[in-house]
């Protein structure tokens, strides 16, 4: 299959660059998959699982987290606020975080804020927990 | 005669002192220069690719109907100036004071300081700030400048101002830091040639899911974020090499006053000496 070069960025580095024939993630509005030969196309990315397929079919599991991205004259640049590999997902560090946020939702009288900080901590947990199993 | 020796006996033991000041602060500049370093080095990459991947998209765009894709609503700027906590860092703060005032000259515009020199800087000249709450430029990390990043937003869309330019201190190496401003918002700004490229006739269109405005309103706070980020970063390396060297340069300074004081001082105890000599033989022979 045809493939197209992928970069991946966070701000801890450039993760990833190399040739894969798809990309799956979630934007703000749904999974997605990019294949080459894509049209220019920019998108904002949610909270979600992502994997990458490569030439020879292997496929690669991360958690993505937030960013964006864009495909531009062939080249795809994601761009993501995180982006874990399967292999370095701390479960147990997940697990724990999960336990934390859901301690403090379980609480009352949280402002507005704490309320949001919290959320997003276990989502971001949840996330990483699902791509690890 | 003895007064004077014991004026450059204290003379010499000050600049010593401070000799050894100077070489502490060179060290533990250098120690924390190689992390700093480390993190700008891995941070690099993601800040050109946000600032390229942006501006691609600026040039190929032809939708307005985003706040940030827009024409400016004010011709009023707004500066992210990102300065060092410390002095005695050689010219790394006036320098990118000055580069500002040139940059900003003639030009009405506000400020968000990053880093105690720059808040002070700004309280003293008088210059209409927003936020002063990050006076400390080491400690920021990716989530504060989340926040930065959405309280920019917050007043970009307010219409406080129609421009957002980041000024920060680019690390180019061990020994040259250069002062840098750059256009962040409006996309529009980002439009502008760099030398040696062409301007593509054909703009590329570009498919925007699920809208345009909905995609630049999740994507802009993150951009800026990341690029605040990346100045960070970049800044926090360039002021401590440049606090490097300065200290380097004044340790070197301290070693050669010694060695004159030294020699001064060398001077004027063989001068008493011969004195009492000459002084003894006299009495002797007139006896």
């Amino acid at each position: 299959m045809a493939t197209f070069p992928l970069r991946i960025g966070t701000p801890d580095g450039l993760l990833f660059e190399d040739e894969v024939v798809r990309v799956v993630c979630r934007s703000i509005t749904g999974d997605l998959a990019i294949l080459a030969r894509h049209v220019n196309f920019c998108t904002a990315l949610g909270m979600g699982e992502a994997h990458v397929v490569f030439e020879d079919g292997t496929r690669r599991d991360a958690a993505c987290i937030g960013g964006m991205l864009s495909m531009m004259n062939g080249t795809c640049h994601l761009l993501a606020t995180t982006w874990e590999w399967k292999e370095d997902i701390d479960e147990e560090r997940a697990n724990a975080a999960k336990k934390r946020a859901e301690d403090v939702l379980a609480r009352s009288g949280l402002t507005d804020r704490e309320y949001k900080v919290a959320k997003a901590k276990l989502h971001r947990a949840l996330v990483r927990l699902s791509v690890k199993k | 005669m003895a007064a004077n020796m014991k004026a450059v006996k204290l003379r010499i033991k000050s600049v010593s002192n401070t000799m050894q000041i100077t070489k502490a602060m060179e060290l533990v500049a250098s120690s924390k220069l190689r992390k700093a370093k480390d993190r700008a080095e891995t941070c690099r990459p993601y800040f050109r690719e946000l600032h390229q991947t942006l501006r691609d998209i600026a040039v190929g765009n032809t939708d307005f109907s985003s706040v940030y894709s827009r024409d400016a609503v004010s011709e009023k700027y707004c500066y992210v100036v990102i300065a060092g906590d410390r002095g005695l860092a050689g010219g790394y703060n006036s320098n990118l004071f000055k580069s500002l005032e040139a940059e900003a000259e003639g030009k009405d515009y506000m400020v968000l300081p990053i880093g105690k020199k720059a808040v002070e800087y700004f309280q003293r000249r008088g210059v209409e700030t927003i936020g002063e709450e990050y006076a400390e430029v080491a400690s920021i990390s990716v989530a504060d400048c989340f926040e930065i990043a959405k309280l920019l937003c917050k007043e970009f869309k307010n219409g406080s101002f129609g421009h957002i330019q980041l000024c920060y201190t680019e690390f180019v190496s061990m020994l040259s830091q250069q002062p840098r401003a750059f256009s962040v918002l409006p996309l529009k700004d980002l439009e502008q040639v760099q030398p040696g490229e062409e301007k593509d006739a054909v703009r590329s269109l570009i498919l925007y899911e699920p809208n345009s405005s909905e995609v630049f309103d999740a994507i802009v706070p993150e951009y800026l974020a990341g690029v605040i980020y990346g100045g960070v970063c970049d800044s926090l390396a360039s002021e401590l090499a440049a606090r490097r060297t300065a200290m380097e340069a004044a340790t070197s300074n301290a070693e050669e006053m010694i060695e004159k004081l030294n020699l001064h001082y060398n001077r004027v105890r063989q001068a008493s000496i011969t004195q009492e000599i000459t002084e003894i033989v006299a009495g002797a022979e007139s006896i």
